[in-house]
């Protein structure tokens, strides 16, 4: 049975082997975040050109969604859905299936060693219940009324008696995402629990893993409430129950009739924001994970604090579950618990800039190579912080009260996610795309949408911090210009938004544009490096020392070719630089050759088996 | 390609695979239960005074239906314990036993439901009083003070309709046998009503008599109507909310525990060990979901 070939179809669609997986999750979740984008791009036209037709592709918008699109134009509801839907795909459909679907889901398994994860049928069933979800996602800008309408937060009562059934396609594929996640995170924690191979203690895991780790237990224990919150606002659309309908509520000037009442808006907000932080911080620790193991790789020294790296991603994942009402502090909830999350909020950024310190001084010293991946990796570092720090007013009540739901809240999270996630998301795919394919990416194309991106994106999110503090509100369909004073019946109003803030509007569309075009090249390098990009010289092209460096490329069926055994610590590069060379293990200075790192199977004192490329400027 | 620990025992965590995955699977099991355990405190704390319904349920069928997933708990150990000591045939008694007490629960639960879904609240916009009403009689536990809403049985008209329902359908009145007696009287007074004798006394007597004695309520002085479904109030939502989501779990337990039992059962041949941890883990899950209607049972039928 084991020797017998599975067909196309189970090899490539139904295959039960982790890095079959994680290539599907990685192409799924890429095709959403693209799809994301395009809901951004929209939306951007409208911001900037409030009702005005949209150029090109308004015709087909209206062909494709019908009257709420009509004459080309993205109507104020269209525009609601397209906001709710780009944060729901962006997160739940792109961002988290990429960080942990396909991530996790490829390299934990060879960085710890196991010939694949504890359960690979689940790992299937995973995969499919997440892709199911997505679909039901899309399919609801279909159905009458159009996507669901009330943000990425779904508050009710809004969220409830908005008249479209595109809210209960968003809750049946959130419970599916949810349940997907859920088996997803077992799976992962399992795998690093029981299947690491002999000799690779807790303290020798690469911090990606420990990252992943962590990060498995946050959507493990998050993700539940918020599937009961969904299970309650679907409870509350379909069987007409008042779980978050209070009393004596009253829609568009009438009470409402026919509801029993006695609901609480503030229990959704709990119960979704519960998971909505800690998501927070799975958007983020794998990718300080692998801005870990790149950075490690292209300073060719150990990271800097490893312990105190895994102590703070432990402490991250803890204090993540007791920080979630600091999204609430304007509810009205009351100032004893708004101090309580406050200062869980403070406390919760320690560990976060602890993470951050590592990573810095690891650069210090570094001989550090400048590729793509390391690149990305290093931006990574700056934009973060700006994103982090940003969030640090939001933290206190009383900054809080005026920035809240502003265009600050906008510009602060999308710096956490847009130029950090996803920038560590490219570093990684830079990075593993020669294990994963046995080819390089092009070098040139990379440098070109690292550049392009990392402007475009600081000129999209950097004004929209002004225009928050400007006074702009978040959920505006016309870009503040109702509120503006260009607009007629604002002439004399004071307070109204100065003009310089509702055109920085079109500042942050251009830039959308030209971070749409600078995609292009990734998209062209991706898929042509895939088929017809310079092969791989080795199996270890970086010269890396986690274990999935040390596989055929790309890794078979089973992953591992030999029994493996770890003997060392994972980022063991340039331990020997400044012994004599007699000194150093015998291997790394035999022949003349320049081997400056001790891969984590390399028996102490043994041989080096990893060659060094002959031409070493080509690893640039 | 072999997957190591599938059946054996790791030494540093000692736990084979897919008890490690079970144990993590029922801590976001644990966290979705205390979810909803949480809002319902949540709501409860926030609901008006009074508005808070008591009595409405069945505590003697709770009572019992607890003590059937308690015994099907104890069989679920008895079964892994004989496939322990290798007796195939007491573990399949003991599990004809779990899934009959299974099948049992989910019996009772469906009867209660029935029993609740035959059950309309009415609430009017003018409380009645009994000189109005004689035949509310139940209704009134204090005679001098009227009510503001009525309890009984509406024919033919199934469970799901709403007052906006009736109105669409063009009907003017409903014609309501009430049925007082279980849910506005305490045990004490049921028992007083009972000792009087007095048969003639449609709110006493919970049977054929009490058709007779019905009212006829006009649309018009209708607020708001509900049989005991999920929309009738916080309460009734959050009890067939978490009842509903446990008896999920119940029916999930109870098709794995299925599974092995028959087309599951070749493994016994083939890996006893690992025949044996799969009930084992499913043991698991089972002991959680009783452990789920042992915190559901006091805090939803007694408090």
């Amino acid at each position: 049975m084991s020797s017998h070939e599975p067909g196309l179809i189970r090899k490539y669609i139904f295959s039960t082997d982790h890095k079959v997986i994680g290539i599907q999750y990685a192409l799924t979740s890429l095709a959403f975040l693209f799809i994301g984008l395009m809901l951004m791009l929209l939306m951007r036209w409208q911001l900037a050109n409030p009702g005005q037709p949209v150029p090109i592709v308004g015709g087909a918008l209206e062909g494709l969604l019908g009257e709420p699109a009509g004459e080309g134009k993205i109507s104020a509801d269209l525009y609601n859905s397209f906001g709710a839907m780009h944060g729901t795909i962006m997160i739940f459909l792109g961002v988290v299936p990429l960080v942990f679907g396909a991530f996790a889901n490829y390299l934990v398994p060879l960085q710890v060693g196991a010939a694949d994860m504890a359960f690979p049928k689940l790992n299937m069933l995973s995969y499919f219940l997440y892709l199911i979800g997505g679909v039901i996602m899309l399919v609801s800008f279909f159905v009458p009324g159009g996507a669901a309408q009330a943000g990425w937060t779904s508050y009710p009562p809004l969220a409830t008696i908005i008249p479209t059934d595109g809210q209960t396609y968003w809750l049946v594929a959130m419970v599916f995402l949810i349940t997907s996640s859920l088996l997803g995170s077992i799976n992962i924690i399992v795998t690093v629990m029981q299947l690491r191979v002999p000799g690779l203690t807790w303290m020798r895991l690469p911090f990606f893993v420990w990252s992943e780790f962590v990060t498995a237990f946050l959507l493990l224990l998050a993700f539940p409430p918020m599937e009961a919150g969904a299970i309650l606002q679907l409870m509350d659309r379909l069987a007409g129950t008042s779980f978050y309908m209070p009393h004596g509520l009253i829609l568009s000037g009438q009470p409402a009739t026919g509801l029993s009442g006695g609901g609480s808006p503030l229990l959704w907000q709990h119960l979704f924001w519960f998971l909505g932080h800690p998501e927070v911080y799975v958007l983020i620790l794998p990718a300080m994970g692998i801005v870990t193991e790149v950075i490690a790789n292209n300073t060719r020294k150990p990271i800097w604090g490893y312990r105190a790296l895994v102590g703070s991603a432990l402490a991250i994942g803890f204090l993540s579950m007791v920080v979630w009402a600091h999204h609430m502090y304007v509810t009205g909830m009351g100032t004893g618990i708004s101090m309580f999350f406050q200062t869980t909020t403070t406390i919760i950024s320690i560990p976060s800039v602890i993470i951050m310190t590592c990573l810095m001084l690891s650069l210090w010293g570094g001989a550090i190579r400048f590729t793509v991946p390391m690149l990305f990796a290093i931006a990574f570092l700056p934009m973060f912080g700006i994103g982090g720090l940003t969030g640090l007013p939001l933290a206190f009540t009383m900054a809080d009260v005026a920035l809240h739901d502003s265009y600050y809240i906008i510009g602060h999270f999308h710096y956490v996610v847009a130029p950090g996630t996803i920038f560590a998301v490219f570093a990684g795919i830079y990075y593993w795309f020669p294990k994963v394919t046995g080819r390089h990416m092009n070098r040139g194309l990379g440098y070109l949408h690292f550049w392009g991106s990392l402007v475009c994106m600081n000129l999209i999110f950097f004004p929209m911090l002004f225009q928050g503090l400007g006074g702009m509100g978040r959920r505006m369909s016309d870009g503040g210009y109702i509120y503006s004073a260009a607009h007629p019946s604002n002439e004399g109003v004071i307070g109204s938004l100065s003009d310089a803030v509702v055109q920085l509007n079109g500042v942050i569309a251009w830039s959308a544009l030209a971070l749409a075009a600078f995609q292009l090249p990734f998209i062209y390098n991706f898929f042509y490096s895939a088929f017809a990009g310079r092969p791989v010289e080795n199996d270890n092209p970086w010269q890396a020392t986690t274990l999935e460096w040390q596989t055929p490329t790309p890794p078979p069926h089973g992953n591992f070719t030999q029994e493996m055994f770890v003997y060392r610590e994972p980022y063991a590069y340039s331990l020997h630089a400044n012994e004599p060379a007699g000194r150093a293990p015998e291997s790394s200075a035999t022949a003349g050759e320049f081997v400056d790192f001790e891969a984590q199977n390399q028996p102490l004192g043994a041989a080096v088996t990893t060659e060094m490329p002959a031409n070493q400027a080509s690893i640039l | 390609m072999k997957i190591p620990y599938t059946t054996e025992i790791r030494e540093d965590t000692g736990l084979y695979n897919a008890k490690a995955g079970m144990w993590l699977f029922l801590a976001s099991e644990a966290m979705l239960f205390g979810a909803l355990f949480s809002a319902y405190v949540f709501l409860r704390i926030g609901a008006w005074e009074g508005e808070w319904p008591h009595g409405l349920l069945n505590v003697p069928i709770g009572a019992f239906n607890t003590l059937v997933l308690i015994t099907s708990s104890l069989t679920v150990a008895m079964s892994w314990t004989s496939l322990k000591m290798g007796d195939l045939q007491r573990y399949r008694r003991f599990q004809f036993v779990t899934l009959f007490c299974a099948a049992a629960f989910l019996g009772i639960k469906g009867w209660e439901y029935f029993d609740k879904f035959n059950h309309y609240e009415i609430w009017l916009k003018e409380p009645v009083s009994s000189q109005e009403y004689p035949q509310l009689a139940g209704h009134f536990a204090d005679p001098d003070q009227p009510v503001a809403s009525v309890i009984g049985h509406i024919e033919g008209i199934g469970p799901f309709q709403t007052l906006a329902s009736l109105q669409e359908e063009g009907e003017s009145a409903v014609e309501l046998h009430p049925d007082a007696f279980h849910y506005r009287l305490s045990a004490r007074q049921q028992a007083e009503l009972r000792k009087a004798e007095r048969p003639s006394d449609p709110a006493v007597s919970h049977g054929a008599d009490a058709e007779h004695a019905s009212v006829r309520i006009d649309l018009s002085r209708i607020a708001r109507m509900s049989a005991f479904v999920p929309r009738h109030g916080t309460f009734f939502a959050t009890y067939f909310t978490l009842t509903g989501l446990h008896a999920l779990h119940v029916l999930g337990g109870a098709l794995m525990f299925a599974f092995i039992l028959w087309p599951g059962a070749r493994m016994w041949r083939d890996d006893p060990e690992r025949y044996t941890n799969s009930v084992e883990v499913a043991g698991l899950f089972w002991h959680f979901v009783d452990l789920v209607w042992i915190f559901l049972f006091p805090v939803i039928y007694l408090l």
